[in-house]
């Protein structure tokens, strides 16, 4: 153990420790910009500088261990005016467009400057000049608004493995930049959002769709559906200030109502229909001798990263649609005929904690009724964005409730956000149907928890069923590798592209650093999922009334030709040649 | 958006097969830090670092091609455009600079529709700026291959320039 005072407070921590995580123990917070827990750990910023008695200089306290005896103030004049400057040049070379920014209140730039008292306009000069990048469905990149943190770089290559995005030149000219300048469209980006969800500014944010959506709700023409996927209830309340992991499904419903959807459905359903499509899909590989191990589907983050960089093992893939896109196309097929409503005249938005949904529903091979499965995708932040501007006080709604048909779902369907929730509820399902039999418990603790990688074996009725479950990309890559090599036998693999699955996906409210440092948002979020199943009546996918009578009235049974042509896709390979 | 750096390459077998094999020597080594040796042997191979080339490095390495693109553009000694047949330097020291060497560098720039370190289209010309090359007494001082053309105008660069053409 080392002893230290910091601000005279005599403080006790393990070797190794940061003046940053001791300070917090003697209840002292120091801020930062460029820190990020675990993942950009590398004292560029100098926002949390501190004085340490007999050094030359000020120290970045998020990197420097602490020694025995060091003595630290973190709140001098000469620390507050060392911080206030940093500030105030990072403004310098910053468009202040602030008053209107997607992240005005949520900005870690602001928040500081504020805090500090800075002057924005204290140094003026050339202000580097970039235009936006605007290339793709799913987000936009405003190196004007960047403060070169490196935060979202690190993201993409230490957590998504991809790294398309990397610092290039060199001082005043250093910018964050795809390779030779390119645009994000026409790189290798698997469209996680990972970036824009730990950028502190609005350099990063998700191309908006909402004024789309206001013009289908306004066209009378336009029967306008919505449903959420099943991780945008365990995080929507933190918009509205909420404990992070309240489940508020229930104010959701209704503020959907009161945004002016007509229907109000729920992508848990369609999570339900995946799991018949995928179970009878892995128990056909199985029997069969079919491609194995079958790798899930639902994660297009992760679909396009086996199209990128293991096109190989395309062949593995699930070809079921992701339970959004079968939700949609459910709607615009089996829902349309059955209410007389012709499938032109249907407008489905997808509230989802995600940015690569809105490149998923611009895929091929996803408009199962002739026009597109899916019309727009909202992420979790720009529901909230929606519900606040339309005046809707979400905190003070009553609890609402989904629509019939497709609204209906099992514990199974929610917990889908969580990593290892898909693989749970197709085993759930799977097991039942191998053995005949029904489960004497229901829950798969081994593929729980917030592990990057999960293994575990079942043996269901002499069928020995070995499966894994990983998520962020980084885990991923090592099970690649693996199955590649032949280095593993694993029957079923879950692969979620953004770590803990998409309850921390790239569309869910953003959380400062400070907050992902102290709060696992992974796990939290989770919990309000696992807490749904536990407390719903039906557990089970296949025992979801409204899937089964969907089967009975129109796909006939899981499997069918009907049920291949609209809920299952086909893939790219996209690798560079 | 931003526009691609696209430049022409053409680079034969023989010089892929230099870069693979320089490049399976270094990672002999096995140490970290091969990046920068990377570069400065493709350069050595190839003259410049253009994207086909930086791929290969980038697979070799197994990094990103935007991480490759990120140290190779950092360093002043690497650069992502060929050596034209006419080197064109003009120095932008403290004396040529106060000489107004700096105009007839935007000058160049201007005429021949490149930036400094590119080259044109037709691999003629390519620009760079250089530091003091002793003759501070002719500034402004530009130099094309080993001609040194002293006390420059603005005026004077296009005549300059059609000598070569």
């Amino acid at each position: 153990m080392v002893h230290l005072k910091i601000n005279n407070i005599p403080v006790e921590v393990k070797e190794g420790t940061t003046i940053l995580e001791a300070a917090k123990v003697a209840g002292i917070n120091i801020p930062t910009l460029c820190y990020l827990k675990d993942i950009n750990e590398i004292g560029a910023c100098r926002v949390c500088v501190v004085e340490v008695k007999g050094a030359r200089s000020l120290v970045a306290a998020c990197v420097y261990p602490v020694n025995e005896g060091m003595e630290v103030f973190t709140n001098t004049e000469k620390v507050r005016k060392s911080r206030k400057t940093t500030l105030e040049l990072l403004l310098s070379d910053h468009k202040k467009e602030c008053l209107s920014c997607v992240r005005s209140t949520n900005c870690e730039l602001q928040k500081l400057s504020n805090e500090y008292g800075c002057d924005e306009n204290r140094f003026k000069g050339v202000r580097a000049e970039y235009e936006p990048d605007t290339s793709t469905s799913y987000l936009v990149r405003d190196n004007e608004k960047c403060i070169l943190c490196r935060r979202c770089v690190a993201v993409c290559k230490h957590v998504q493995d991809v790294a398309v995005i990397a610092p290039a030149r060199r001082g005043f000219n250093t910018h964050i930049a795809c390779a030779f300048e390119s645009n994000l469209g026409d790189v290798a980006c698997v469209a996680c959002g990972q970036c824009v969800a730990v950028c502190p500014t609005g350099a990063l944010h998700e191309r908006e769709e909402i004024d789309n959506v206001r013009d289908a709700i306004n066209n009378p023409e336009k029967v306008v559906v919505v449903a959420a996927a099943p991780a945008v209830r365990a995080a929507i309340g933190e918009e509205f200030g909420y404990p992070i992991g309240t489940n508020t499904e229930g104010k959701m419903f209704t503020a959907m109502r009161m945004l002016g959807f007509d229907k109000v459905f729920d992508v848990n359903f369609g999570a339900d229909l995946t799991i018949l499509e995928e179970s009878t899909e892995l128990l056909d590989r199985v029997t069969n001798k079919g491609v194995l191990p079958m790798f899930t589907s639902c994660s297009p983050g992760w679909i396009r990263y086996v199209e990128y960089y293991y096109p190989e093992l395309i062949p593995n893939l699930s070809s079921c649609k992701s339970p959004m896109q079968m939700t949609g196309a459910t709607i615009k097929t089996y829902w349309a005929k059955k209410e007389g409503i012709d499938p032109k005249n249907i407008y489905f938005v997808g509230i989802m904690p995600c940015t690569a949904k809105k490149f998923e529903k611009t895929r091929g091979d996803e408009n199962a009724s002739g026009y597109p499965d899916v019309d727009a995708v909202l992420t979790t932040r720009e529901l909230a964005k929606m519900i606040k501007t339309s005046g809707i006080l979400y905190n003070e709604l009553p609890d609402g409730t989904f629509d019939n048909p497709l609204g209906e779902f099992t514990g199974a369907g929610v917990i889908f956000g969580a990593t290892g929730g898909v693989m749970e509820a197709a085993l759930r399902t799977a097991a039942e149907k191998i053995t005949g039999k029904p489960l004497d418990n229901v829950d798969f603790k081994e593929v729980r928890g917030i592990k990057g990688i999960k293994e575990a074996e079942y043996d269901l009725n002499g069928i020995k069923v070995k499966v894994a479950v990983a998520s962020g990309l980084t885990n991923a890559k090592q099970l690649c590798e693996k199955i590649k090599k032949g280095e593993c036998d694993y029957t079923f693999v879950e692969v979620m592209c953004c770590p803990g699955g998409c309850v921390n996906g790239g569309g869910q409210p953003i959380q400062s650093a400070y907050v992902r440092r102290n709060t696992d948002l992974r796990a939290a979020r989770a919990k309000a999922l696992y807490d749904e199943d536990k407390k719903a009546k039906i557990r089970k996918s296949h025992e979801n009334e409204a899937v089964m009578s969907l089967y009975k009235e129109f796909f006939g049974e899981p499997g069918s030709h009907k049920a291949h042509e609209i809920l299952h896709t086909s893939y790219v390979d996209r690798k560079h040649k | 958006m931003a526009k691609k750096i696209d430049v022409p390459f053409n680079g034969t077998k023989e010089q892929e097969e230099k870069l693979r094999e320089e490049l399976a020597q270094l990672k002999k080594r096995g140490d970290n830090g091969l990046m920068i040796a990377a570069l400065q042997k493709a350069q050595d191979i190839y003259g410049y670092l253009p994207e086909a080339v930086q791929q290969i490095i980038a697979d070799e390495l197994g990094v990103s091609l935007a991480e490759v693109y990120g140290v190779a553009t950092f360093y002043a000694q690497f650069s992502l455009y060929p050596k034209g047949q006419y080197k064109i330097g003009v120095c932008l020291g403290t004396a040529c600079y106060v000489k107004g060497s700096g105009d007839v560098y935007k000058k160049i720039c201007d005429t021949l529709k490149i930036e400094g370190g590119q080259c044109t289209d037709d691999l003629k010309f390519s620009l760079d700026a250089t530091r003091c090359i002793g003759c501070c007494g002719l500034a402004p001082v530009m130099t094309i291959n080993d001609d040194v053309y002293g006390k420059v105008s603005v005026e004077e660069v296009e005549g300059i320039l059609a000598k070569y053409n």
